[in-house]
């Protein structure tokens, strides 16, 4: 595992843990919300330097974790299909759905392809005017804009070969969904860096408001997160709640005004089923009416029985923060990246396989 | 892809009614779309996320924060290669 040692900001780092335990006198629970996040997390062992006190538990921001089977043997049936080709974001492509993968279909014979850039799946129905090609639009608020971009260009040059299947979830709905939850052990939220470099962070205050939680906009780089955790005790110890903002380096109060606007005009806010969580009211995107001709869902015909998620995956409890990936009994048996059983061991923002990347001889020994 | 890499402005232009640049990621350069930034010009350092820009970030920090995704090793996930689809594409 690496540790501290080799990081530049060593220095601040250990000035920042230093303060953190001067100002802890109770035990907290904190979660960081995006699974980049986590990644950072885990990858310099952050949660190993904090005080005893503290327990940071990670939330359900992996977009590629909380996509739904659904979606996921939507796109796999359409990829399948030998009109269609099928543009998806490279991390999607080993997300096991019901009975398969994306990685598998292509294998299959299905024209898959990976785009960096939600324009380059643009590019691709402008070059096969003979292809009928579906972009998988998952992500946060930091991708919608992007994505609606591409819905917004294909509308524009009437590109008739163009949709996408879209799986957008936002950030505020889930986590007033698990501070409502009874279940809920959470005091306190790290909220994402580059989610609120588009959003801003006026929308958390009403979450400030109405659960009186801490809530700090925090950054990805270590000395980012220890910052953001020490803002949020500081909060915690002097029983204040306030939305407060770490990384200023990117983050403003409003955000970025043409990424919302144009993710406004392309998108409105619908229902929408989070996997291993279930749905969530009004937390998430889908294209609007004058989009139509560009939505894959009406474009195509798909009826799909889908089939559970395997039975001794614990991703719901995992996303939620009510376990951690080791207590789940196929972590790193069964379950690996190679061969994953749930989503979250799939992706490198995924809290199972941040976990499997940097823990696991830890927790074996 | 939660993460957004920092890259610094070499060229821009206009490409089918966007305003596009070149943007270099430590030796590599890739199509990134400024629409987002419009204030940006050739030159400034911007994050970027599945090819657009989304900030202005000033240039130590770019820095600073490219050298650390490097070291985590996920630079590879975040800017893949880009000739895929337009390769394909022209066939
Ligand atoms: S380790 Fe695998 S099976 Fe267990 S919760 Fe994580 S993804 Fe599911």
């Amino acid at each position: 595992m690496k540790y501290l040692d080799e990081y530049r900001d060593e220095r601040i780092a250990h000035g920042l843990v230093a303060e953190i335990t001067r100002c802890v006198t109770r035990p907290w629970v904190l979660m960081e919300i995006c699974g980049g996040q986590t990644h950072t997390i885990m990858r310099y062992g952050l949660d190993e330097l904090l005080p005893p006190e503290i327990e940071l538990v990670h939330g359900p921001g992996c977009p590629v974790c909380v996509t739904p089977l659904e979606t996921i043997d939507k796109a796999i049936a359409l990829a399948l299909r030998p009109d269609v080709t099928l543009v998806s974001y490279g991390d999607m492509l080993r997300v096991p759905g019901s009975n398969s993968d994306l990685f598998r279909a292509k294998a299959q014979g299905g024209d898959v392809r990976i785009a960096y850039s939600p324009l380059e799946a643009v590019k691709v129905a402008r070059a096969n005017p003979d292809r009928k090609v579906v972009f998988l639009a998952i992500g946060f608020e930091t991708t919608a804009p992007p994505n609606a971009m591409a819905a917004f260009q294909a509308k524009r040059e009437g590109l008739k070969n163009f949709s996408m299947l879209v799986s957008h979830v936002l950030v505020p709905p889930a986590i007033r969904a698990l501070m409502t939850s009874r279940q809920n052990r959470v005091q306190a939220f790290i909220a994402p860096g580059h989610v609120c470099t588009v959003m801003g962070f006026q929308e958390y205050e009403a979450l400030v408001r109405d659960f009186a939680v801490p809530i700090v906009v925090g950054g990805f780089e270590p000395a980012d997160l220890l910052e953001a955790v020490l803002m949020l005790v500081k909060q915690l110890e002097q029983g204040e709640a306030r939305i407060e903002n770490q990384y200023v380096r990117s983050v403003s109060y409003a955000g970025n005004l043409a990424a919302q606007q144009i993710m406004k005009e392309v998108f409105e806010v619908a229902d929408q089923k989070w996997r291993g969580i279930g749905p969530i009211p009004n937390s998430g995107l889908r294209l609007r009416e004058e989009y139509r001709a560009h939505d894959a869902n009406k474009v195509f015909d798909l009826q799909l029985v889908t089939a559970d998620e395997p039975a001794e995956c614990i991703s719901a409890m995992v996303l939620q923060g009510l376990k951690k990936p080791t207590d789940c009994p196929a972590f790193a048996m069964r379950c690996t990246p190679e061969n994953p059983l749930g989503a979250p061991m799939v992706s490198a923002e995924g809290a199972c396989a941040a976990y499997y990347h940097y823990r696991r001889h830890t927790v074996a020994s | 892809m939660c993460l957004a890499v920092p890259g610094k402005i070499v060229s821009a232009e206009e490409c089918n009614g966007l305003r596009s640049a070149r943007v270099q990621f430590g030796g590599i350069t890739r199509q990134v779309s400024l629409d987002f930034v419009p204030e940006a010009a050739v030159g400034d350092y911007v994050l970027v996320h599945v090819g657009f820009a989304i900030s202005v970030v000033n240039a130590e920090e770019a820095q600073r924060t490219y050298q650390l995704l490097e070291e985590m090793g996920v630079l590879e996930e975040e800017l893949p290669q880009e000739a895929e689809v337009a390769d394909e594409g022209r066939r």
